[in-house]
């Protein structure tokens, strides 16, 4: 979606190596995301859409704050809305402002068979350009967040793009532009880690939140947007967000050994085939010569 | 069809009627399509391929339906052929010759009928590989409308369905290298439809016998 300014270092579906691969410069971009102070405004959700030029799409009314139940190829930033129940019996509105994690090591892309359709650039975002996509929703399949969505009428799979565009210019993402509450931070992964650690641990000794953390999961090799949660060691009730994300193992599996076997064993069925011939030859040169059993040739 | 119905002029048995080829010419034009689109898939290296077949938009498009005529075609197989490929206990003796098969000493290979196991195998490899690809493919087909909670479909999937392929390529190789470069006459006879007696007799020997009702060898 975005803009051609921006180095790539890795590249979905690609033979050989990648431009901007070991000519990285810049830091890695990161997007922090404090859900204690989110108030579920959804002003983020606004200017995504408005910044993107996203087409309209009908909302859901489930009679809680969330607009609809997941973000779709149109809607890319969508805030989960969870009421927690906490042992004492009071009620927590737990906040969280959904969109893609831009992973560094992003499973869509390990997932993704055409050449240059998801691409990561060298500041971290991990960016699809639809114009490559073949809509085979493989990505769908590697993405351990259930982010990229498929627009049924393109078969092209859109997500957040992490305003690659904007972040290119200078500028910070437009969700980030637009909280009132001060909850999105952007900058480098370095500062944004350094802040929500703070932050963390201002709830955890002045805000009674012993769990209070940052999530920044290591199986994907730490995301481009990180949060502070209240309850670190339960990030699930914050809509369904995985404890332990990493890429499928059938996607590795798939990807990794079977592909090398897979190879190994076509190359090798072909030679093999080739050296029979050269070897033993056809069983009998034309058609007409072939003698009958027991009688000699 | 009756024996005497196969037995043609000039030395010549019918081995595949016309529905016979026609199914079987179906079947490989879609797998070869299938086959190449689905390289392009599995690996950057054969993207180009897609590139060639008009774009991997197209190849992507096109490939779930390739895959449903080739499960048509293969399912006529079935209904044509499954009878005879059932194994018997010559085909015990007949893998266990398979050294003397692989040398081309074909005079020391047990009796075959129509089809001989290597054959059957072929068949069933392809079967049973037709059904996982069907199954999987469907997945694969519609990965965005599988529920979150359902996606160990996906992950199973997306193992299963390049798995089940590349054993039909193993199979697929095989069966060319067979009837087009070691066994001459048997590409004629998916063509044309039929084999030499001294084909028959030398290579199905169970098979001649039941056409002809003549011994295929004068030892027996």
């Amino acid at each position: 979606m975005s803009q051609a300014t921006l180095r790539v270092q890795k590249m979905s579906g690609h033979a050989g190596s990648v431009p901007g691969d070991d000519a990285q410069r810049e830091f890695t971009v990161c997007k922090l995301i404090d859900t204690t102070t989110c108030i579920g405004c959804k002003a983020c959700e606004v200017a995504c859409m408005e910044w993107n030029d996203l087409p309209f799409g009908e909302t859901v009314f489930d009679n809680t704050y969330q607009t609809m139940p997941e973000t779709r190829w149109n809607y890319w930033n969508l805030i989960l809305f969870n009421e927690h129940e906490k042992e004492d019996g009071s009620l927590m509105w737990l906040m969280r402002k959904n969109q893609c994690m831009h992973c560094a090591e992003p499973g869509c892309l390990a997932a993704c068979p055409a050449d240059g359709a998801i691409v990561q650039y060298t500041n971290g975002i991990v960016d699809f350009q639809q114009a490559n996509c073949i809509g085979c929703g493989y990505c769908i399949t590697g993405c351990p967040f259930d982010i990229p969505k498929m627009n049924p009428k393109t078969n092209r799979v859109f997500k957040c793009t992490l305003c690659a565009d904007r972040v290119s210019e200078g500028l910070e993402p437009a969700c980030i532009k637009s909280c009132p509450t001060g909850c999105l931070h952007f900058g480098s992964k370095e500062d944004m880690k350094d802040l929500a650690e703070k932050r963390a641990k201002q709830l955890r000794d002045d805000y009674n939140f012993p769990q209070a953390g940052v999530y920044d999961p290591a199986g994907v090799g730490g995301t481009g947007v990180v949060y502070v949660l209240h309850d670190a060691t339960r990030p699930e009730l914050y809509g369904g967000l995985p404890s332990n994300p990493s890429i499928p193992w059938s996607v590795k599996l798939w990807k990794g050994p079977l592909k090398w076997l897979g190879n190994v064993a076509m190359v090798g069925g072909l030679i093999g085939l080739f050296v029979h011939y050269l070897r033993f030859g056809p069983k009998s040169r034309e058609d007409e010569d072939i003698h009958p059993r027991g009688e000699n040739p | 069809m009756n024996h005497s119905d196969q037995i043609l002029s000039h030395g010549r048995i019918l081995r595949y009627e016309f529905h016979e080829r026609l199914t079987h010419w179906i079947a490989a034009g879609s797998y070869i399509y299938l086959m190449l689109t689905g390289l392009a898939f599995y690996s950057p290296w054969c993207f180009w391929i897609a590139a060639l077949l008009g774009g991997g938009q197209v190849s992507r498009m096109l490939h779930p339906w390739a895959g449903l005529i080739f499960t048509g075609a293969i399912l006529k197989m079935f209904s044509m052929w499954s009878a005879q490929m059932y194994p018997t206990g010559a085909d015990k003796a007949w893998w266990d010759s398979i050294g003397h098969y692989i040398r081309n000493e074909d005079d020391q290979m047990p009796a075959a009928g129509r089809y001989n196991a290597g054959q059957k195998l072929l068949f069933w490899g392809f079967i049973i590989c037709g059904v996982l690809l069907l199954l999987s493919g469907a997945i694969l087909w519609f990965p965005e409308y599988v529920p979150w909670n359902l996606r160990f479909l996906r992950y199973l999937a997306v193992l299963i369905h390049p798995s089940a392929a590349l054993l039909t390529i193993g199979l697929f190789l095989i069966h060319i290298y067979m009837s087009v470069f070691a066994e001459r006459g048997a590409f004629g006879s998916i063509i044309r439809g039929d084999v030499s007696l001294a084909f028959a007799k030398r290579y199905h020997p169970g098979w001649y016998e039941e056409i002809t009702g003549q011994p295929a060898s004068p030892k027996k």
